[in-house]
């Protein structure tokens, strides 16, 4: 039985769809990350689960039993918002043990099992410390104690990384991902960071502008993005503008502008079809050569060149206008290469994908967010 | 036992505040009760007398002198509002500016006039200016009439200023200063430019404040106002000669006349560009410079002093006298007037008592609905405005309306009016402390509480009542003494019961036969009383820092 379903909710506000028509399924012990940048509907889409607020139509079901009705308290779903709302009048002991408390639990009782989940975050000697003397990363920790003590089976994270600095959001992700494991618990982690949401979830789940975009595994989602959304929001992705010029059953062949041809594996798509061709930077190569097109070969003139640490990153203009980048291990890097000179860029058609042309246009719709 | 009966009732009470019905009920309880008893009453009761007002356009002679009192009232307010903002504003900026001993004696000394009863300040200012005064022998000498009143009106709104102003300083971000300063611009420049354009919502409400304190004091003004006469002074005179027309001529002018002033200040002032933004380097570097700030600051100081400080509490020497010469055995045995004194102080106490308890109950739902915009943002707007309506206008015209409408229900005892008259004249003041402190507690707080499994009222006893405490208190004690200072309403409405500043305002007046001994010891007991309130707000508040 999945632990959280989801049935054609809609919440608005004003004219306004903040989750437009969402269905999904979260499994028991599952661990969700959902992706989306700032007005997708993320947090709305949380607080609706926790019974903040109150979706204007479809359903939502905790454990096969429908709860779109049922006030927060009584869902056991825990919100953990990104200030992570720790009541500042408390200690950590008493915050902890507010969950149970409020549930009429024995306060012998209340107290042992916020011993027992503090010591499970390893703040069991902060007890006695006020929300105000913790570190960023300890009241993360509280937070997510005061979830764990309350009996709460669905952890409602929103943003819970955001407030910290990156190397400590690097080191409480997998933290964060252990505790739910161990504790066995549903989790979804609301996020806008896409590696974050990657390295941690078990599955993601994109949102725009309120709707479901895409719900699969990070390996997934991030090697077939269903749609241009999705390969540009995940990861570093070219667009070109193309139409199909021939069709076989090993792939088609593109025109780009200028009369450029390019070969997909891709055969969807009919002849004198507009399409849009994506590729990630990190499957081009890039060599210092002399001009010359041929297909999947393309030459250019290197107008930038961004040292990234472990990757440098190129940017090609090519003969026709378009313009592709390259990210290359810095490894596997000629040094040789600068800006301005001339170079050529490659790619393997089957780590192409192809889209429908979109009614916005490339830009129109790489710009709505 | 208790204790177990009381946890189980509690228990219960939360588990009915998760039923949606319930909230809406008491909600709904809380907007009946601010519109049937808070907002109606001062309107209908107005409203049905309306017709009395025409006696008074037979009479020019009465024509003029209402005309004279409205104009003259908002003549003080305005310029007392005006001049306290001037000298208000860099006593503000000194308090706020440092932590030295000093700073902090000159702070508490800053509230004095806002803590003593207006009836006490209106004594003390009567006798500090008069013939036998302390500044007499200079030559000084300010009889009752319009002078004084404005005397009397700038000491008490100035703490209004400096309090709200301290405020808005101390929580600014001085952030654009440092910006300006690395810019090249002087310290005066900064202010001018920087600061008070940043602080113009804070002015603007302080200024306002100050000008509802001056448009609505009675008490003070009738002991210093001589033969002069502005709205309330009028009213009261007219209330005394028996002339209903008049007086209700006056009142519903100056109900109606003070929203509107109110409503324009407001939309106004938002659009009032402070100040122009040219730079005058060469003068604005010289009052920048230390010499002129100390002078600045000298002239802040001694104006506070002369004409704030030492006529507030300048009651304080008859009063001290009068412990010597037998009136304190007098009063304490409650011989001749003192016996009706005692009475009178009862009746204050009971009222205040009465009053803090229903505002706090029917008060919190509201500031709840206004903190939380629960209604949308337009009702919320529209609620707002309504709560805030009792301090702006004129409490003894409010008085007037609100006899009328509660004596209208014969079956009322006249207890039960005063009652009804002192709860709409400071209802606003709980309302308005609990809904600011709930504003800066964070929603997510009380939704995350919730989640936790926390029910709805156990949320508010248990994360908001806490963090709220001190607003709570606050708000409860500024009611409290607020009622049992109240003049200009308990005035209107008193027959045959008065409440202390009501008896002391007669007894200052020579109404009944007194010495100067007995006013400034009665005095005396009413700003002992009302002290010993603020001192058990600043314990707890202290404790609870603790």
């Amino acid at each position: 039985m999945p632990a959280l379903r989801l049935l054609n909710v809609t919440k608005r506000f004003g004219v306004l769809k903040a989750i437009d028509d969402v269905t999904f399924e979260v499994k028991d012990r599952e661990y969700l990350c959902v992706l989306g940048s700032t007005g997708s509907g993320k947090t709305t889409l949380l607080r609706s689960i926790a019974g903040i607020i109150h979706p204007d139509d479809g359903d939502i079901y905790l454990d096969g039993e429908r709860v779109t009705g049922v006030p927060a308290e009584e869902r056991n779903a825990v919100y953990v918002p990104q200030t992570y709302a720790l009541f500042p009048h408390m200690t950590v002991l008493e915050n902890v043990m507010f969950g149970p408390l409020a549930k009429e639990t024995n306060k012998n009782i209340a107290e042992e099992t916020a011993i027992k989940v503090l010591r499970l975050v390893r703040l069991n000697n902060r007890a006695d410390a006020y929300p105000n003397e913790l570190s960023g990363g300890m009241q993360q920790r509280v937070a997510l104690a005061r979830g764990l003590s309350s009996g709460a089976k669905l952890l409602l994270l929103d943003e819970p990384l955001g407030a910290l600095d990156v190397r400590l959001r690097l080191e409480l992700r997998t933290e964060l991902r252990k505790l739910a494991k161990e504790s066995g618990l549903t989790v979804i982690h609301v996020t806008h960071d896409q590696e974050e949401a990657m390295t941690i979830g078990d599955r993601i789940l994109v949102l725009r502008k309120g709707k479901l975009q895409q719900l699969g595994t990070p390996y997934h989602v991030y090697n077939r993005p269903e749609q241009i959304f999705v390969a540009n929001f995940v990861g570093n992705t070219n667009f070109l503008e193309a139409i199909v010029q021939s069709r076989s059953k090993e792939g088609s062949t593109l025109r780009l502008r200028e009369g450029l041809t390019v070969r997909v594996s891709d055969y969807s798509f009919e002849n004198d079809e507009a399409v849009i061709l994506s590729i990630r930077e990190e499957n081009t190569s890039i060599t210092s050569e002399p001009r010359g097109d041929e297909s999947n070969r393309l030459s250019g003139e290197a107008t930038a060149v961004y040292f990234l640490g472990s990757f440098i990153r190129y940017v090609v203009k090519l003969t026709n206008g378009d313009e592709i980048a390259a990210r290359v291990p810095i490894k596997e890097v000629d040094a040789e290469i600068k800006q301005g000179d001339w170079v050529s860029i490659s790619f393997d058609p089957a780590n192409t994908h192809v889209y429908e042309y979109p009614t916005l246009g490339l830009q129109g719709e790489l710009e709505a967010s | 036992m208790a204790i177990r009966f009381l946890e189980s009732m509690m228990a219960t009470l939360d588990k009915l505040s998760s039923r949606p019905n319930v909230k809406k009920v008491v909600y709904a309880f809380a907007v009946i009760f601010l519109i049937s008893v808070i907002l109606l009453p001062p309107i209908l009761g107005i409203t049905f007398k309306l017709g009395l007002a025409e006696q008074v356009f037979s009479n020019p002679e009465l024509v003029n002198r209402s005309e004279a009192a409205i104009f003259w009232s908002f003549i003080i307010a305005l310029s007392v509002a005006t001049l306290d903002l001037v000298a208000g504003l860099p006593l503000a900026w000194i308090i706020s500016g440092g932590r030295s001993r000093w700073i902090n004696i000159i702070d508490a000394l800053s509230d004095i006039p806002f803590v003593i009863p207006t009836v006490a300040l209106g004594f003390s200012t009567l006798l500090f200016w008069g013939k036998t005064g302390p500044v007499s022998f200079l030559g000084v000498f300010v009889p009752p009439g319009l002078l004084l009143v404005l005397l009397l009106h700038f000491a008490f709104s100035f703490p209004v200023i400096v309090r709200v102003m301290v405020g808005e300083l101390m929580a600014h971000n001085t952030i654009y200063e440092t910006a300006a300063k690395t810019l090249g611009a002087r310290a005066f420049t900064i202010a001018r430019t920087v600061t008070l354009p940043l602080l113009r919502p804070g002015l603007i409400a302080a200024f306002l404040l100050a000008f509802a304190r001056s448009l609505s004091e009675t008490g003070a003004t009738v002991i210093v106002a001589g033969l002069f006469e502005n709205g309330p002074v009028f009213i009261k005179n007219a209330k005394d000669a028996g002339l209903e027309g008049p007086m209700v001529l006056v009142s519903f002018t100056l109900i109606i006349s003070s929203v509107a002033v109110f409503a324009l200040i407001r939309l106004l002032g938002n659009r009032l560009k402070i100040p122009f933004k040219s730079v005058y380097p060469d003068p604005e570097t010289r009052l920048s410079s230390k010499r002129s700030v100390n002078i600045r600051n000298g002239i802040t100081l001694l104006v506070f002093g002369l004409f704030v400080l030492i006529p507030s509490i300048y009651i304080m020497f008859p009063a001290i006298g009068a412990l010597a010469d037998g009136t304190l055995q007098k009063a304490l045995s409650g011989f001749g007037v003192w016996s009706t004194f005692w009475q009178s102080m009862t009746l204050s106490y009971l009222i205040a008592v009465i009053v803090t308890l229903i505002n706090i109950a029917m008060g919190l739902p509201i500031a709840i609905l206004i903190a939380r915009k629960r209604l949308g943002k337009l009702v919320t707007t529209l609620l707002d405005a309504v709560v805030n309506v009792p301090i702006m206008v004129p409490s003894v015209a409010l008085g007037v309306s609100l006899g009328y409408f509660w004596r209208s229900l014969s079956f009322l005892p006249e207890f039960w009016i005063l009652v009804f008259a002192h709860m709409t004249i400071t209802y606003t003041y709980f309302v308005q402390a609990m809904a600011a402190a709930i504003e800066g507690i964070p929603e997510e707080m009380e939704e995350t509480a919730r989640t936790l499994g926390s029910r709805p009222l156990h949320v508010f006893r248990k994360i908001i009542l806490p963090l709220a405490k001190y607003s709570f208190l606050s708000g409860a004690i500024l009611v409290f003494t607020r009622s049992v200072d109240e003049t200009g309403a308990a005035t209107a409405v008193s027959q045959t019961m008065m409440t202390a500043p009501v008896l002391l305002v007669s007894w200052v007046k020579h109404q009944v036969p007194v010495t100067d001994s007995d006013i400034a010891l009665g005095i005396a007991f009413l700003v002992l009383t009302s002290f010993a309130s603020l001192l058990v707000l600043r314990l707890v508040v202290y404790r609870g820092k603790k």
